[in-house]
């Protein structure tokens, strides 16, 4: 059965000096998924988001992206062929406006070269239209386009995840990499989170998710990836991981605190 | 041939000199860049500041008491540049410096900028914008060390200067101060915890960079036998090229860096006024250490003997 | 909520009446400067040349966050470029391009400023493409010796050919010309008699205004904002798909351009160039002017140009007089009272001030009168 795959990992591992971060790791998400990845803290979960995205160069392993192999050595090259994610400490273009924030998710998707944009010729005035009318779309589609001319810092903490999710849609990616974006937000905001979530899926976008809060993992992940340092202990839907013992002694076993 | 293989010693014993110096003014930009992550932009112009204090102390005390021997002159404007310079990078670190401690990165090396351009006016008020030249205070007469010559100046540069740094890594490996230093390098608020006053120890770390810088100083106009409000800038890049050839942060690196970029200039200079004729003579010198700044910079920013930064998470 | 925006049509009223006025000022201005005396014009011209300068700058340090120490090197680039093809120098050296240029070197400033502009942008490029990488402070130290470097070759590159004339620099080099009319010599113009230096004031002015117009489109283009998206945080930038070594090349290179071309003005204006005027102090002027206007603000650079480049002159013949009235002989050099000036600027600015004197305005603050879940709620029914 041939599965339709947007990402498949296979074999990484990547060793920082004495610390084998991550061992034999692979992956493989299916188009439409939302793919949950958890683990204790230090897991390898942020290096293995780093390592997909290009950040952290990996030992060893293979990489493909819907369907086509990539080297994840180039962040920008990896974000153009379709890789979008946010940060586990939110790295928002701080003094830019939100809207600014998501036309530059645009950047990518767009071409308008410094003699076009100096000459303000018919198809930079088009494309600049484009961009604003699309990022002020995905400003209301994450819900904050009220908030669209304010400066990113100013926005509460639960706006700017949101922001951050608006901007990484910009780039019109295949695969949405998510750095637990439910982190520091109360019960309300996590279900609206789980909407806004299960929208994009429907939408389209593969979701990959690292979370700490396993509610909402288990309620919304269709497949689960449980890493405890730096190696895969359990696959699975979120039923088969939730009672899988292995899995509860690395959370509880060895007194790990979760958000 | 017996003949190029005596130039090949002297332009290596030019090189020890040379180096020795770059490696006492490296020291000061390593450290402080080793614990706050700053470079010292008017590291070189505090040189200049004890050059030029030492040389109005000397010409003073000459004037008033004529029959004072060179070596007590010399040893007089080094205690008298070295205050100075310690009073002076202490209130540049209070004032200029910390307050933009957690600024974004670029403010504090816009600053320094800014202090060093006011150091050179300052000097310009007081000392003038001509060239002075900096009196013989040693005798002149050439020594033989094996095939090159020297004098007492050049030795005295290479022997203080060994001396100032084995010294300083004494001080660094075995004190309370300078585990102090070590530690607030690596981690400042770890260090805090431990008890460590932060802010003492950055204080200090100045103050050591700015004694020697003033040593260096006063060696420097000795050898070249001038002083003036600009003559700071030129050694503070070549040794802060140093610092970065050895390991910024490293102070073994900076002593290694120092020696080794003299060595390079000085052999370089040589070979290259040789190779070409004369084409690309001694006035290129200077290049010599850019090139090699920006060659260590592109190809190995870490140094020979490693970074030590301090840690900023 | 936020106050309602004004009315694109009262906007653009507005600021249709503010360019009108501040076009009428510009265009007076030297004629009324003439009346206090032709070093006024003068300097009203190398305010216009220094804006262009910040404005080159500003792109490199205030839009893309890149702090060049060097830049000196690419207004020299321009100078020199214009110096050797619009004067004897070549000719005089060189018997092959003397045969070749019987009537002497004399490139129209059509083809030289283009021309200077491109080496220097090549300069740039050159220069920036294995450097661009390293860390703020490291690029700082590296531009800078690359500034010097270039200084010290135009100082020693008059053996074994000359083709700098060394530290004596190059002379007799033609003023700008447009068709038949050359800027060296009074002209009239509209009935008005137009000295040198007010030709000169008016053609920077008008290049000044087009550099003003061309960084005001960058930034608020893609590219524009690519730049800033760099300079707030470039792995986010990088995350977004920005290519950003290209991006940075491309300001640098920019950057380097605006040198050139107020550089190749440079030359042509004073008729002569040596490698004295090309410093680091030259560089740490520009730098501090933006820096005290406001980085990355255009209103901001302007006014740190012009500020830092009339006020030092102002000093000279308010404070060198008063010198001599209340001492009897000059106490402090101007000279020295200008690089105190900058020294200083430098320093307050970034302890007390440091977005600058007209930084750009922020954007408004989050309203918290209402709690943020409330807020959303609002918005998504």
């Amino acid at each position: 059965m041939r599965r339709d795959l947007v990402l498949n990992v296979r074999g990484l591992c990547k060793r920082f000096g004495g610390l084998q971060a991550l061992q034999e790791v692979g992956m493989s998400i299916e188009r439409g998924q939302i793919y949950g990845l958890i683990g204790p803290n230090g897991a390898g979960k942020t290096t293995f988001f780093n390592v997909v995205t290009g950040l952290v160069r990996p030992d060893t392993g293979t990489f493909e992206l819907d369907g086509r192999a990539y080297e994840p050595t180039s962040v920008h090259r990896v974000a153009a062929a379709g890789i979008a994610r946010t940060f586990q400490n939110i790295r928002l273009f701080a003094d830019m406006t939100a809207l600014e924030n998501v036309m530059v998710g645009r950047h990518v998707r767009t071409h308008c070269g410094a003699l076009a944009s100096v000459l303000r010729t018919s198809a930079v005035r088009a494309e600049e239209e484009q961009i604003r009318q699309r990022s002020h779309d995905l400003l209301r589609y994450v819900g904050i386009d009220r908030l669209g001319h304010l400066q990113a810092r100013t926005l509460s903490y639960g706006d700017q995840r949101r922001l951050e999710i608006a901007r990484a849609l910009a780039t019109d990616p295949k695969l949405l990499a998510l750095d637990e974006p439910a982190a520091g937000m109360n019960a309300t905001e996590k279900i609206e989170l789980r909407r806004l979530l299960e929208r994009i899926r429907t939408d389209g976008i593969t979701i990959l998710l690292i979370e700490h809060d396993v509610k909402l993992i288990m309620g919304l992940c269709d497949q689960v990836t449980v890493l405890d340092e730096g190696r895969i202990i359990k696959e699975g839907s979120p039923a088969q991981v939730q009672h899988d013992p292995a899995v509860i002694e690395a959370y509880l076993g060895r007194a790990h605190a979760s958000a | 041939m017996g003949s190029s293989l005596d130039t090949f010693f002297q332009q290596v014993f030019n090189g020890l000199v040379l180096g020795s110096l770059y490696a006492l003014i490296a020291l000061g930009y390593t450290m402080v860049y080793g614990i706050v992550n700053l470079i010292n932009f008017a590291h070189g112009d505090v040189l200049m500041v004890g050059a030029l204090t030492a040389f109005s102390a000397i010409t003073l005390t000459q004037a008033l008491a004529p029959g004072i021997p060179g070596w007590a002159l010399m040893l007089m404007g080094m205690l008298a540049a070295i205050p100075v310079c310690v009073l002076l990078s202490l209130l540049i670190e209070r004032v200029a410096y910390r307050p933009l401690r957690n600024a974004p990165r670029l403010a504090p090396l816009i600053t320094a900028i800014g202090v060093s351009i006011l150091l050179q006016t300052l000097a310009m008020l007081i000392w003038g914008r001509n060239y002075l030249t900096f009196p013989q205070l040693l005798s002149s007469e050439p020594i033989a060390i094996g095939p090159a010559t020297a004098t007492v100046t050049k030795l005295l540069v290479i022997v203080l200067s060994a001396i100032i740094m084995v010294a300083l890594l004494l001080l660094v490996q075995y004190t309370r101060l300078g585990r102090a230093m070590r530690a607030t390098a690596e981690n400042a608020r770890v260090a805090a915890l431990m008890g460590v006053n932060p802010n003492g120890v950055i204080a200090a770390t100045f103050a050591i960079g700015a004694a020697l810088a003033a040593i260096a100083g006063v060696m420097y106009a000795s050898l070249y036998s001038v002083a003036h409000f600009y003559m700071g800038f030129i050694p503070g890049l070549k040794a802060f090229t140093a610092a970065v050839l050895g390991g910024i942060g490293n102070i073994p690196g900076a002593m290694l860096g120092g020696v080794l970029l003299g060595l390079i200039e000085a052999l370089g200079a040589g070979y290259i006024d040789q190779i070409s004729n004369g084409v690309f003579g001694s006035n290129y010198q200077d290049v010599f250490a850019f090139i090699v700044l920006c060659a260590v910079l592109i190809l190995r920013p870490s140094g020979l003997l490693g970074e030590r930064v301090a840690d900023r998470s | 909520m936020s106050s309602a925006p004004r009315s694109t049509e009262e906007h653009r009223r507005a600021a249709l009446r503010a360019t009108a006025l501040l076009a009428l000022v510009l265009l007076v201005l030297p004629l009324a400067a003439q009346w206090l005396g032709p070093a006024w014009v003068r300097t009203l011209a190398f305010a216009a040349l220094y804006v262009m300068l910040a404005l080159g700058l500003n792109i490199v340090v205030g839009f893309a966050g890149l702090l060049d120490l060097g830049y000196i090197a690419f207004y020299a680039v321009g100078a020199y470029t214009y110096a050797l093809l619009a004067s004897p120098h070549l000719t005089e050296n060189f018997p092959s391009i003397s045969q070749a240029f019987p009537g002497g070197l004399h490139v129209p400033i059509w083809a030289s400023i283009p021309l200077g502009a491109a080496i220097a942008a090549g300069f740039g490029v050159l220069l920036g493409a294995p450097v661009l990488k390293l860390r703020g402070d490291y690029l700082a130290i590296v531009t800078l010796g690359f500034g010097e470097i270039v200084r010290i070759f135009l100082n020693n590159l008059n053996e074994p050919i000359n083709l700098t004339n060394g530290p004596q620099g190059i002379t007799l080099i033609d003023p700008v010309r447009i068709g038949q009319l050359r800027f060296d010599h009074t002209i009239s113009v509209l009935g008005l008699q137009l000295t040198s230096l007010q030709l000169y004031y008016y053609l920077f002015t008008a290049l000044a205004v087009l550099c003003v117009l061309v960084c005001v489109r960058l930034q608020n283009s893609r590219i524009g904002r690519a730049w800033m998206a760099i300079r707030e945080d470039e792995i986010a930038a990088k995350a977004m798909g920005i290519n950003v070594r290209n991006i940075k090349l491309l300001a640098f290179g920019l950057g380097a351009t605006f040198g050139g071309v107020s550089g190749s003005m440079f030359a042509a204006f004073q008729g002569f160039v040596s490698p004295e005027s090309f410093s680091l102090m030259e560089s740490v002027i520009v730098l501090s002017m933006i820096v005290l206007g406001g980085l990355g603000h255009i209103p901001g650079v302007i006014l740190g140009a012009v500020m830092l480049s009339v006020f030092p002159e102002f000093l000279r013949y308010s404070v060198g007089p008063l010198q001599t009235q209340l001492f009897g002989r000059t106490v402090v050099d101007t000279e020295v009272l200008r690089m105190l000036l900058y020294g200083v600027a430098l320093v307050v600015i970034m302890l007390y001030r440091p977005k600058g004197l007209w930084p750009a305005p922020q954007h408004g603050v989050a309203p918290r009168s209402t709690p943020p879940s409330a807020a959303r709620s609002q918005a998504d029914a």
